[in-house]
């Protein structure tokens, strides 16, 4: 998985709540068998008009906002459908970073898998850096993973919170996978007792 | 010993490895799989040379893509992409030994319905899959959520989940539900009057009278939406109904092993005392049958209400009140009854099974559908077989619906059954989000039963005026 340590980059800005992944990946989109490419269906929906022209008021499709790196949202981002999909897409996109009030569960776990960092920030905060994404090219927010800050151009500095195992694997770039196969040994132990103590599993 | 919730007894009989930062490798007992989720996590063991830790706890259906018209065997009635799919997951079942229920086999149906009709479901078992919808399981007192595609991957590979634990979370329904109120409509209630984040961080175990007094399939309908309220899970402690729908099950135990497990079984209950992180309670007699009226499953109300206003909230959802209510093309003021439909959707995970189809077929029964197109889509090839040795298809197709072969169909129109733009739908499925049906489309969520009245009369109806 690619590292993510610190991040500085034109945020854009969109400021709805409960964005759902059906709504970061429409279903049409989820019969790929690989995980990239999809960049350029993220929020089709809301990107594209039905004749797949782009609406040039959807934030991705202005300008100043193209290459942005992070994304500000309102509370309950990527509620719905567990599908991974929206995390490849968003990443694809090149989105590094999404900060939001509160994340649905399954999404924010998601993102960590990768190489997205997704910040919960109170709403107060988000509401300034929402304005701060409002500004547009000019106005970059650094992420720093390592010391757990975002900061504006204008110098104000947040710092969030981030589950240390969580980090240590988004910093390092690690395969969960390989850390979990290491301790084989534990699995052969916990499914030997559970044969004896639960035969019928 | 300090008293334990279901969720802290069935946490603590699954964790192999805890680290001192409380993030725990859990022990995974059923893993189920369908096609979209899971070619990436077959393709990752591939690249890395990996096998299938537990081949034999592996299950795998198709099901979100399949047609559900008649000689759906012929690939010609998928789209390319679909038919790849579908023909990815035949592939990585055989090259990886797992359970698997094909198209043309009848047991093929739902993977949330096919799971516990075959038994693999089993009380205080963890059960995963990629899909969010996994929650329907926590109605046998199973440990059982969503996952994405990089941990189906790892649970294929390695049978574990690195996790922390959640919050617990009761919500208690008190009471007897009235005439015409379903467990679609507890579900519903519940997200209304908690928020589709207020479950977010918690695992719900859902009791009290009015959720012992459903059948399996009601609970399964009401753990189905944990996942629509940010659960992580919902749970329903077993008993003897739970027991009863068990036992027989191809996969369920038997003889001995019958016995040993129903004596572990019940135990698995929330102790008196045990430490609730938040507590919701409603009671049966205030649940009404509702719809929804937005584009979130919290935008819920009584089938008697009208529409709100964007200026009845507050916050971030006035602006997602005014986004709904113009996707959905309806006024403020404007009474839920009169709200006009063109399709009705009965099936998914949510309401896919035999007493849906039930509740749905007693209000058909000698009426006629006023509507442009209506359908019912079993939720597995034997739930189907039940229903036509029961008479039910007669009634559906003589009301005008369209009798399907199984699947998720409509519920997320990943194959060809999808609303058109603006086209309005009574649906039993889980998900009014914007293009959830189709592009453009309009759903609007409610049970069996209320869907049925729908059908009947053209427009969003209280069942109770036609039972």
């Amino acid at each position: 998985m690619e590292k993510f340590t610190k991040l500085s980059g034109i945020a854009a800005p969109l400021p709805l709540i409960n964005v759902d992944t059906d709504m970061i990946i429409p279903k049409q989109f989820l019969k790929t068998i690989k995980r990239s490419g999809l960049g350029v269906h993220l929020f089709d929906e809301m990107r594209h008009d039905d004749a797949g022209n782009e609406i040039p008021d959807f934030v991705l499709n202005k300008p100043q906002y193209r290459d942005a790196q992070i994304l500000v949202a309102g509370e309950n981002f990527g509620c719905g459908s567990s599908r991974e999909h929206a995390p490849w897409a968003i990443r694809d996109f090149g989105i590094r970073c999404v900060i939001a009030p509160s994340f649905a569960d399954i999404f924010y776990n998601n993102c960590f898998k990768n190489g997205i960092l997704p910040i919960t920030l109170p709403q107060a905060q988000v509401d300034v850096l929402m304005r701060e994404a409002e500004k547009g090219a000019n106005a970059r927010i650094e992420v720093d993973l390592e010391a757990q800050t975002v900061s504006t151009s204008e110098g104000e500095v947040f710092a969030f919170e981030v589950d240390a195992f969580k980090k240590h694997c988004l910093l390092e770039g690690l395969d969960d996978i390989g850390l979990t196969l290491a301790k084989a040994a534990a699995i052969d132990t916990f499914e030997a007792q559970a044969a004896q103590a639960r035969p019928w599993v | 010993m300090s008293p334990k919730t279901l969720y802290d007894k069935i946490w603590d009989a699954h964790v192999v490895h805890e680290d001192a930062d409380g993030t725990c490798l859990l022990y995974i007992d059923r893993h189920l799989v369908h096609e979209v989720t899971s070619p990436q996590a077959f393709e990752g063991l591939r690249m890395a040379g990996r096998s299938v830790r537990a081949p034999d706890k592996t299950i795998a259906v198709p099901d979100h893509n399949v047609p559900t018209t008649e000689g759906r065997e012929d690939p010609a009635q998928m789209t390319e992409e679909s038919r790849i799919q579908v023909e990815a997951l035949d592939r990585n079942a055989r090259d990886f030994g797992i359970h698997y229920y094909p198209v043309s086999d009848i047991r093929q149906g739902i993977v949330h319905i096919v799971g516990p009709e075959q038994g693999w479901t089993l009380p205080g078992m963890t059960v995963v899959c990629g899909d969010s919808h996994t929650a329907t399981h926590g109605a046998f007192g199973a440990l059982a959520h969503g996952i994405g595609t990089s941990e189906v991957e790892h649970v294929l590979a390695t049978q574990t989940l690195i996790q922390k634990k959640s919050k617990n979370m009761k919500v208690e329904i008190t009471g007897k539900l009235r005439p015409g109120v379903t467990a679609k409509d507890i579900t519903l209630s519940v997200i209304g009057a908690t928020g589709t984040a207020g479950g977010t961080g918690h695992v719900i175990e859902y009791c009290g009278e009015a959720i012992r007094d459903l059948s399996m399939e009601g609970r399964m309908t009401v753990c189905n939406m944990a996942i629509e309220g940010g659960a992580r899970a919902g749970l329903i402690a077993p008993d003897e109904k739970t027991f009863a729908y068990i036992k027989g099950r191809p996969h369920a135990p038997k003889g001995a092993q019958w016995e040993a497990a129903m004596a572990w079984w019940k135990t698995l209950f929330s102790d008196e005392g045990a430490h609730w992180d938040k507590v919701v309670t409603l009671r049966g007699e205030d649940i009404a049958p509702v719809v929804t009226w937005g584009t979130s499953p919290e935008d819920v109300l009584p089938i008697t209400a009208s529409v709100p206003a964007p200026e009845d909230f507050t916050g971030g959802k006035v602006e997602a009140a005014r986004r709904a209510l113009d996707y959905m093309g309806l006024t403020p003021g404007q009474k839920l009854s009169d709200v006009e439909i063109d399709t009705v959707f009965i099936g998914s995970c949510t309401n896919g099974r035999i007493e849906d189809l039930r509740a749905a077929a007693e209000i058909l029964k000698g009426r006629k559908i006023a509507v442009k197109r209506a359908m019912v889509v079993p939720g597995s090839g034997l739930v189907r077989a039940q229903a036509e040795e029961e008479g039910l298809a007669d009634i559906f197709r003589e009301a005008g619906f369209e009798w399907r072969l199984a699947g998720c169909s409509m519920c997320l129109a990943m194959n060809p059954d999808q609303l058109a733009p603006g086209e309005r739908c009574a649906a039993t499925s889980n998900r009014n989000f914007e293009g959830r049906q189709g592009r453009g489309g309009r759903t609007h969520l409610m049970s069996p039963a209320m869907a049925a009245a729908a059908a009947v009369t053209g427009r969003l109806t209280d069942v109770r005026e036609m039972m």
